[in-house]
């Protein structure tokens, strides 16, 4: 098992790399909906599409400190899952 | 569709790399001078190192149909050693002569310290002088902004001329000052640690074309050339159009190299033709 610094060390900038990846793609949904707001005279789509709203729940729970179980993965496979 | 690979160290790479970048539509490519991955020692390694990228490396790209430029410079890294700087920017006019050589880059900081700004300044002077195209490397990461910041001090202490000034690795937090300042700038395609294609092509969509570069910087780290034509890809399947995708991958380079009379290709206009009619 790695030392908590080899982690950082393996693993920080391609972390990085990816929260910068989400910001840019709901940068990139967000342009695409006022683009389809301003050719639509107003009428927008008022409800968050699901996919959205699952990536928010999602960075909700990686905002949140975990230190007993370190599970965020799975909580966050389990979210994206259909549990009908 | 036709590709300007503006930013390749081809040094660090492949004969497959040329033969695959002709294959995918690779018709020039443009080596800046670099790091080499180890601080040298001697003035006559960066000659020698001049030499190859000037010299030889066109004849290699030349197999494979690829133009190949270059650039001379004292890169950001290694200037912190002053003196062995200064006694290879005396040697650099002798490259402003070779058939291929563009001008001067990639200078400019990397940590932003006294003695990275003291050898930017001799080579934007330098080439000031001799009348040579400029090419500017950011620094990575947490130190880009900060040297981006000075970067553009500095070019207007000296009185650079914007137009013959293009400055490399921005991304969406340094895009706007150079931009708006009337430089040139350059996306660099780059796992992990600069720009991924996608976000390339977002900020296409947000600022236009106009002074815009994209590159791929294919070197000896973990960088992969063909990032570039994810980018046209991408930039493509939006629903841009193929003369859009040649003005910035083509046209672009060629108008911001051609500011150097040796780099002679020209921009390229799609033009769709009507079949003739059969009775
Ligand atoms: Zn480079």
């Amino acid at each position: 098992m790695l030392t908590p610094d080899q982690v950082l060390a393996n693993y920080f900038l391609d972390t990085r790399c990816k929260l910068i990846e989400i910001a840019a793609m709901l940068d990139r949904f967000d342009r695409a909906v006022s683009a389809g707001h301003s050719q639509t005279n107003g009428k927008q789509t008022a409800v968050e599409p699901p996919q959205v709203a699952k990536i928010y729940q999602a960075l909700k729970l990686l905002s949140q400190p975990n230190p007993s179980n370190a599970n965020r993965s799975e909580q966050i496979l389990l979210m994206f899952s259909d549990l009908s | 569709m036709q590709i300007i690979q503006p930013h390749y160290h081809a040094i660090a790479r492949t004969a497959q790399d040329y033969e695959r970048m002709a294959m995918s539509g690779v018709v020039a490519v443009a080596e800046p001078a670099f790091w080499a991955g180890f601080d040298r020692h001697y003035p006559e390694t960066f000659i020698d190192y001049f030499r190859q990228i000037s010299e030889f490396e066109p004849t290699r790209a030349a197999e494979y149909g690829i133009r190949h430029f270059s650039w001379v410079a004292v890169n950001p890294k290694e200037a912190e050693n002053t003196h062995l700087s200064r006694e290879v920017i005396r040697q650099m006019p002798d490259f402003f002569q070779n058939p291929n050589v563009l001008g001067v880059g990639e200078i400019g900081f990397h940590k932003t310290t006294r003695n990275e700004e003291e050898i930017f300044e001799a080579q934007v002077d330098l080439a000031m002088r001799h009348d040579q195209l400029i090419l500017i490397h950011t620094p990575h990461l947490q130190d880009k902004v900060r040297g981006t910041r000075r970067t553009l001090e500095v070019l207007k202490h000296l009185g650079a001329n914007p137009d013959r000034v293009w400055i490399d690795h921005v991304e969406e937090h340094t895009i706007r000052e150079p931009l708006n300042a009337g430089y040139w700038v350059g996306f660099t395609l780059y796992p992990i640690t600069k720009c991924s294609p996608r976000r390339a092509v977002d900020m296409l969509e947000l600022y236009g074309r106009e002074r815009i570069l994209v590159n791929s910087s294919a070197d000896w780290g973990p960088s992969d050339p063909f990032t570039l034509q994810e980018c046209v890809v991408d930039f493509r399947r939006r629903g841009h159009s193929l003369q859009e995708a040649v003005e910035i991958f083509h046209n672009n380079p060629c108008h911001f190299l051609g500011q150097n009379p040796k780099f002679d290709i020209l921009p390229i206009v799609i033009h769709e033709q009507s079949l003739p009619v059969s009775n």
